[in-house]
């Protein structure tokens, strides 16, 4: 095997990778007739994927495009059930996140830990504790069944859009370590879609990834520091990323079943269409967020609708539903941190300045915290 | 591959099952009856057992090598386990489809080891 690929530590990891597979489906499909073979050919489709993976994003699309997936639905259904495998709701939601990053997109467990700010060994451990729970309590390596599939196909997009916003607003150090996660959550996205077409909530998600990394140059100044969405240099802003989310968003819209991520994606294109950020439509932007809180009562919804409101009612409006979500809220640092901007646009700086504190003091994002730094400091 | 599935219930749960009018209990007996004749018939389940309340229950345990008994179970809980199902199935999400038709509380599922 490493004579194959001429890197021990991949070869090492897609041996192991091939044994679980192994231990996973011979059990229920019989030893096959060679299995010397078998591991071999799983092993050498298992480093064809992690070589793949060490590509760029773009010729990754690429190789997606020329890929056998539509002639060979056999390896199209194996790539599948291994997503949903790794999502499955015996699975921890942070081991499934984990699991679909080593074992579908082929990050490394360093690769891992240092995206979650999370300790080598303690990213390795709950890797394997996941695998061994596959195997010990039989969790069946297959697509879900009829009824089962909209609920496993929900955990799936929440795996992905939790990969997303890590990669997207990583803790971690190195801004391409970042993208690369984020940029493989829509790869994931696309790759669900692509096997199992027509799904608005799939199309919905990949739309929202796109809007999401359609303003990625724009998040971070020369300086390396953190731009929020209000004083983004718009010109920045990827116009075909943009007009891709956009359309992803329509064929979404096309099935007639909206659902959380279509909402969340039609926000974002209202922000991505608007030219600036007081000549956004906020008047759409509440009633999206009307929208998306009959589908989702959450309380951090309620604050980003709060924010829009600002511009619609006025920011004591504003404020007095900020205030309402204190006790759901009162560990987020976003709630101090939007409290701290609606305080200030009311002229009470010494008032907005505590919440700022507050905010950093709850915060864990070095970018953020530089952010809340800066302006505490100007 | 088999499974245990505990039956929890609250204590909670017990008192108001117990303070039920006999129409109502009897409703609630029959899911469980219902539940153990579906899947009976299907011959997925291979043991099981309807448990006593914890008021019942007696522990034994050792101290200085001397044993003891003592009233009630092991841990005195707020949960309690009001039975359990041996099944014996292909996989997990089997044996969690099981669990699902089981209206009378949450099942914990613990897979079996196998020999």
């Amino acid at each position: 095997m490493v004579r194959l690929i001429g890197n021990f530590d991949i070869a090492e990891e897609v041996v192991q990778d091939s044994l679980v597979a192994a231990l996973e489906r011979w059990p229920e499909q019989g030893i096959p007739d060679n299995p010397g073979a078998w591991l071999m050919t799983t092993a050498r489709r298992r480093a064809i994927d992690i070589l793949r993976r060490d590509r760029r994003y773009a010729e990754k699309v690429a190789l997606l495009e020329r890929s056998t997936l539509p002639d060979d639905p056999a390896e199209a259904d194996d790539r599948l059930r291994l997503i949903f495998t790794c999502c499955h709701p015996a699975l921890s939601q942070e081991a499934q996140v984990a699991l679909t990053l080593r074992a579908v997109a082929g990050f490394t467990t360093q690769e891992i830990a240092a995206a979650f700010l999370v300790a080598e060994p303690t990213m390795a451990q709950r890797i394997v504790r996941a695998k061994r729970k596959i195997v010990a309590a039989n969790i069946p390596y297959r697509l879900p069944s009829g009824p089962d599939l909209p609920a496993r196909l929900d955990a799936v997009l929440s795996v992905l859009y939790l990969m997303f916003n890590e990669g997207y607003l990583s803790r971690g150090p190195s801004v391409s370590a970042r993208r690369d996660i984020a940029e493989d959550a829509l790869w994931l996205a696309s790759l669900v879609d692509r096997l199992l077409p027509n799904q608005a909530e799939v199309l919905g998600l990949m739309a929202l990834m796109r809007l999401h990394l359609a303003r990625s140059k724009a998040r971070f100044d020369a300086a390396g520091q953190m731009v929020l969405l209000p004083d983004q240099d718009r010109a920045l802003w990827d116009p075909e990323a943009i007009a891709e989310g956009v359309h992803t968003l329509e064929a979404a819209a096309l099935l007639r079943r909206p659902g959380p991520y279509q909402l969340q994606a039609a926000i974002a294109a209202v922000h991505a269409e608007a030219l600036s950020w007081d000549g956004t439509d906020w008047d759409q932007v509440v009633r999206l967020y009307d929208r998306l809180l009959r589908l989702v009562d959450s309380p951090v919804v309620r604050l980003n609708r709060a924010v829009a409101l600002s511009h619609v009612a006025g920011a004591e409006a504003a404020l007095g539903e900020v205030n309402d979500l204190a006790m759901a809220l009162g560990d987020y640092h976003l709630f101090h941190a939007t409290r701290a901007e609606l305080l200030d646009d009311l002229g009470e700086h010494s008032l907005a300045r505590e919440a700022r504190q507050r905010a950093l003091e709850l915060c864990q994002n070095p970018a953020e915290r530089a952010l809340l730094e800066r302006k505490l400091a100007g | 591959m088999k499974y245990v599935l505990l039956f929890v219930g609250t204590m909670e749960d017990q008192e108001r099952f117990e303070k039920m009018p006999p129409e109502a209990m009897e409703a609630g007996m029959k899911l469980a009856q219902q539940w153990f004749e579906d899947y009976g018939r299907s011959g997925k389940i291979v043991g099981g057992e309807q448990l006593q309340g914890p008021q019942t229950a007696t522990t034994v345990r050792f101290e200085n090598g001397k044993p003891i008994v003592t009233d009630g179970p092991f841990i005195e809980s707020k949960e309690i386990i009001g039975g359990f199902a041996i099944v014996d199935v292909k996989d997990l999400d089997e044996a969690l489809d099981m669990a699902k038709a089981w209206r009378a509380g949450p099942v914990e599922v613990w897979p079996a080891v196998e020999r």
